[in-house]
């Protein structure tokens, strides 16, 4: 098949929705390659129960390491949103979910965690199917799912206001509300794991959710909602909604009865659900969005810890990160010895059969997405950038990229500017801190920075001159639940994790009583 | 000097057997006592023996301590606060499984009513300890801009090694409120359980190895305060002390504590008053003063014993207590009936020290309403440590019970007429740890209330503790809050870091 370049102002569907006039059943028995069988639901969960879409439509999953379909799910559309936000405006307004003793909320997280735990088998093993990352990888993706939902429970009943002290003639105190039927619009990198950076703090703090998964990795979600039943959340109270962005997403960006969403994916698309919430009913947001993040190599760095950063900062999980480190700057000194290492650790990353225990890099998640990095790849070659390895497609069956390193770039480069999303980097000289910092600071993103040097407090001195949200120093993609993550600039608005992530679901109440 | 077999194979009342270790819990093992010194611990039901444990002595409490500084020392500072938090939210599912075991011994050796009070205890005990649970990876310290030349910042960091010595009104609960946030927050520790009531955590503590608890963390120690909890008030390896009982024994441990500069904290005694206007809503006051000074045989630190009632409404208050006695707190066996509400006091000692309140304030003129003796009309409860509910009204501020804590079912009632007498009599008292109000006016309910000199005040309710809000007293009643928030921070220290980004000199 001939493959010609792709110009990146249109969108390209890349999934057939299949409108089926057999009904599918609202579980489907599957068999992994790793010979684990289970149940998958492909029904919409609402009100703690799986139901097909209103107008009976479907689309396929495809298995990004075979190319071959899993199954196909319902697709929700608008009418299916709007049962959602019904469901959830009820669980809201018409129980005590929102009014009762928060432990109880924190208790129903602790029991979530506990089954994702339980499960962990089979949930990494459908993301490893659905999203094609190798195993290992999704195993680990399942960890950081229950530590995260596990230090949500814990906060539950933590969420303070404050009594302010005005003086004897008043009494002030302020509360910590939260917001109501949250929309929530997830990405296919880290399917579950951004589940649960969306899900968790927004339980915990009493609001209820109608989540959208990404249309290319809607399964592992479908799995969890059956432990979310099982853990004994109240109905009505998370609804997950399979769909498209063009339809599910819009309609939950401008839903009149959301009173917030909360996005993560491409900054084009951050900005038109901005508006869309600005244009509806103003509804709160926060956006995590795309990045181009440097990673820098001063000539002090163990350059052998440096070196297996740079290879983790941008070939973990297929380099399909916002974080990613996309951008190397290695200074001048060190540069040879640097490249030629990291190019024989790239040529060394095994990429394959996700269901390969030796597997690091899996497939791209998507013919989309593979077509997008391929096309980027032949534009560094066409701005006259040097492949110092990799630069193809791995065969023709799956969407396999070689690891890919670009030397010899120039900072106005469409590939050092702009979003990858793969397994290619750009590789550049520098002289010295201040030129490195200007550099690295040369972008309308902000998500987050590595810095690999022995001399720590060089380390925090640029560390607080880079423009990111988060600063690695001697390591990278290096996340804990209770640090905030999220990004300056056009990388977005508001941060996930630590305690950060419960402001992004409450609303101050003040409320002043005169006493004398 | 007695030889203990390691477990006591006991039968409680109610059928339930189980095997009650005996041994001193250090390093994740039961030991004999060094010296083999023993207790004995009565049922207050009938006075009679249950069993003996083995008690510290000041040699055991060396060993003990230093296995929670080696501990402290070489795994529990490594162990990350989620896995900490784990290990508590552990703890917590393994109480809540054992409930009605747990309940059953803390029922035995205390005289708590099984039903009705023992297991709301172990409820509270599961609360407490996954509470604590959640804040153990949320243990934050703070940036503090400076300038360009400075990265200023803090660590809250644990002591190391934490000495508890609980009391015998609440074993299971004091224990959870200790060692909570002592764990959480990173310490280890070492406990020490009253004499009178020993039994609960030696039993709790086969959950502690259960949940996973690395050897050395948690030591928890039988012994008498004036051996065991000296020793552990002025080892030098233990860098904080906190202690729950009596204002006099407070006062010793924060001179003990002075030897090596021990953190101390300290919930001691009260004489809280409960004042309620003549707007209350009456019933609920009755219902609320009840419970305030009956429910746990009126062995609570903050026990509303003096209640202030303004004068319109002073002898029907008095009446419908009585009524409300004599209708919702039936007295008898911590086991058999499921409605028993007060238990017997907790030991002779304390039935004896109740009677001579009793006996004194008759002595200086205050008329007795209802109860004022020991329980002798039933041949079964009179073996038992039992003091019938009592009412004293007409108390003035110069009597001594007015002034001097109780600790028994035993409430003195004066009238009042105006707002600033009530205050000045509810805080004519040594003591501040709680208070509590009544009106319907919820502007004078906040004036009162911000004039009440006590460390936690209930507007229209009374005892009506949680487990997230700091508690504890101002004056003689103590030192620190325990729970919330608040209770975490007695188990850190702050310390400060400088880094110097270019300044030379």
């Amino acid at each position: 098949m001939l493959r010609t370049s792709i110009c990146l102002k249109k969108s390209i569907p890349s999934l057939v929705r299949f409108y089926s006039t057999n009904k599918l059943p609202l579980s489907v028995p599957i068999t992994l390659p790793n010979g684990i069988k289970y149940d998958q639901p492909t029904g919409l969960f609402i009100n703690n129960e799986f139901v097909p879409s209103r107008q009976g439509k479907t689309f396929e999953v495809i298995s990004p390491s075979t190319e071959e379909e899993i199954t196909h799910v319902y697709e929700a559309r608008e009418d299916d949103v709007n049962i959602a936000v019904e469901a959830a405006t009820h669980a809201f307004e018409n129980t005590d979910w929102a009014t009762q003793d928060p432990a109880i909320r924190g208790k129903l997280l602790y029991n979530l965690a506990e089954l994702v735990e339980e499960h962990q088998d089979v949930l990494a093993s459908i993301e490893s199917l659905d999203n094609g990352k190798a195993l290992q990888l999704a195993k680990g993706d399942v960890g950081l799912v229950a530590a995260y939902i596990r230090s949500c429970a814990g906060w539950a009943d933590k969420v303070y206001g404050k009594l302010i002290e005005t003086g004897s003639t008043h009494f002030s105190y302020s509360r910590r509300e939260p917001l109501g039927v949250c929309g929530q619009i997830i990405p296919w990198n880290f399917p579950l794991l951004m589940w649960s950076w969306k899900i968790a703090p927004a339980l915990a703090t009493g609001n209820t959710c109608v989540l959208k998964t990404a249309e290319s990795t809607p399964l592992s979600a479908l799995y969890a909602s059956k432990l979310v039943k099982e853990a004994g959340f109240p109905r009505g109270v998370l609804n997950i909604v399979s769909g498209f962005g063009g339809t599910v997403g819009a309609a939950i960006a401008s839903h009149p009865k959301i009173k917030k969403v909360a996005f993560t994916g491409s900054t084009r698309t951050g900005r038109t659900i901005m508006k869309a919430a600005a244009e509806s009913n103003l509804k709160k947001i926060t956006l995590e969005l795309g990045g181009k993040s440097p990673n820098i190599v001063f000539a002090d760095a163990d350059i052998n810890k440096a070196v297996q950063n740079i290879i983790l900062g941008i070939y973990y999980n297929s380099g399909e990160v916002c974080c990613a480190g996309s951008r190397i700057y290695v200074q001048e000194s060190i540069y040879d010895k640097v490249l030629e290492a990291f190019k024989t650790q790239a040529e060394a990353v095994k990429v394959g059969d996700p269901f390969d225990l030796e597997t690091f890099q899996g497939a791209q998640t998507s013919q989309q997405q593979l077509d997008k990095i391929l096309s980027y790849i032949d534009i560094g070659k066409e701005e006259g950038a040097k492949v110092v390895t990799g630069g193809s497609r791995i065969g023709d069956k799956g969407y396999f990229i070689k690891p890919t390193i670009f030397a010899d770039v120039k900072e106005d480069m469409r590939i050092v500017k702009e979003e990858i999303f793969g397994p290619v980097v750009t590789i550049t000289k520098f002289k010295d801190v201040d030129e490195v910092i200007k550099l690295a600071n040369d972008s309308e993103y902000g998500l987050a920075a590595g810095i690999h040097t022995s001399d720590i407090n060089k380390a925090i001195d640029v560390s607080h001159k880079i423009k990111a949200g988060t600063v690695w120093v001697n390591t990278y993609n290096d996340f804990h639940s209770q640090v905030p993550f999220g990004g300056f600039g056009q990388s977005g608005i508001g941060r996930e994790m630590g305690a950060e992530a419960l402001d992004n679901y409450t609303q101050i109440k003040a409320v002043r009583i005169k006493i004398y | 000097m007695t030889e203990l077999p390691e477990f006591h194979e006991l039968t409680l009342p109610n059928g339930f057997s189980y095997k009650q270790p005996t041994g001193l819990f250090i390093n994740n093992k039961f030991v004999p006592s060094i010296k083999k010194e023993t207790i004995d611990t009565i049922d207050p039901s009938n006075g009679e023996k249950i069993c003996s444990v083995y008690a510290a002595s000041e040699e055991d409490v060396d060993v003990a301590v230093k296995a929670a500084k080696d501990a402290f020392k070489t795994t529990w500072r490594h162990t990350s606060g989620s896995d900490r938090g784990r290990l508590l939210v552990k703890l917590s599912e393994l109480c809540e499984r054992d409930t009605d075991k747990l309940a059953a011994i803390e029922a035995i050796d205390s005289g708590k009513p099984f039903e009705q009070n023992a297991k709301g205890d172990i409820g509270e005990l599961y609360n407490v300890l996954r509470y604590y649970g959640g804040w153990a990876d949320k243990v934050h310290g703070q940036t503090i801009p400076v300038d360009d030349n400075k990265l200023a910042y803090t660590v809250h960091e644990p002591y190391g090694v934490c000495g508890q010595i609980i009391p015998w009104n609440y074993p299971l609960c004091m224990l959870s409120w200790k060692i909570g946030p002592a764990l959480a927050a990173g310490n280890t520790i070492v406990l020490k359980s009253a004499e009178q009531t020993p039994l609960s955590a030696l039993y709790l503590c086969n959950l502690v190895v259960e949940a996973g608890f690395p050897a050395g963390v948690v030591n928890i120690i039988s012994g008498l305060g004036p051996v065991a909890g000296s020793a552990l008030s002025t080892h030098p390896l233990v860098s904080k002390i906190a202690f729950t009982g009596s204002t006099a024994v407070g006062q010793i441990i924060q001179k003990a504590a002075s030897s090596n500069m021990k953190a101390v904290t300290l919930e001691t005694g009260g004489k809280s008053p409960l004042v309620i206007f003549e707007d209350a809503n009456l019933e609920q006051a009755v219902k609320w003063a009840a419970f305030g000074i009956f429910f746990n045989s009126g062995q609570v630190c903050t026990s509303n014993s003096r209640v202030l009632i303004q004068e319109p409404i002073y002898m029907k208050f008095i009446e419908k207590l009585k009524e409300c006695i004599d209708s919702d707190y039936k007295q008898g066996l911590p086991f058999g009936d499921d409605t028993v509400m007060v238990g017997p006091q907790v030991s002779k000692q304390q039935q004896d020290r109740i009677l001579k309140y009793i006996e004194i304030g008759k002595k200086e003129g205050a008329k007795v309403f209802t109860g004022g003796y020991k329980v002798t009309d039933d041949e079964v409860l009179a073996k038992g440590y039992f003091v019938k509910p009592t009412i004293f009204y007409d108390v003035t501020p110069e009597m001594t019970i007015f002034k001097e804590e109780i600790f028994g079912p035993v409430v003195s009632c004066i009238p009042f007429k105006t707002e600033e007498e009530a205050i000045e009599l509810a805080n004519d008292t040594l003591y501040g740890l709680a208070a509590a109000l009544f009106s319907k006016d919820i502007t004078r309910a906040h004036k009162v209330a911000r004039e009440l000199e006590a460390g936690m005040v209930w507007i229209n309710s009374s005892n009506d503790s949680d487990f997230r809000v700091p508690f504890g007293g101002v004056k003689m009643s103590g030192i620190g809050r325990e729970l919330g928030e608040y209770g975490l921070t007695n188990y850190t220290q702050t310390k400060a870091y400088h880094v110097n980004l270019g300044w030379d000199l």
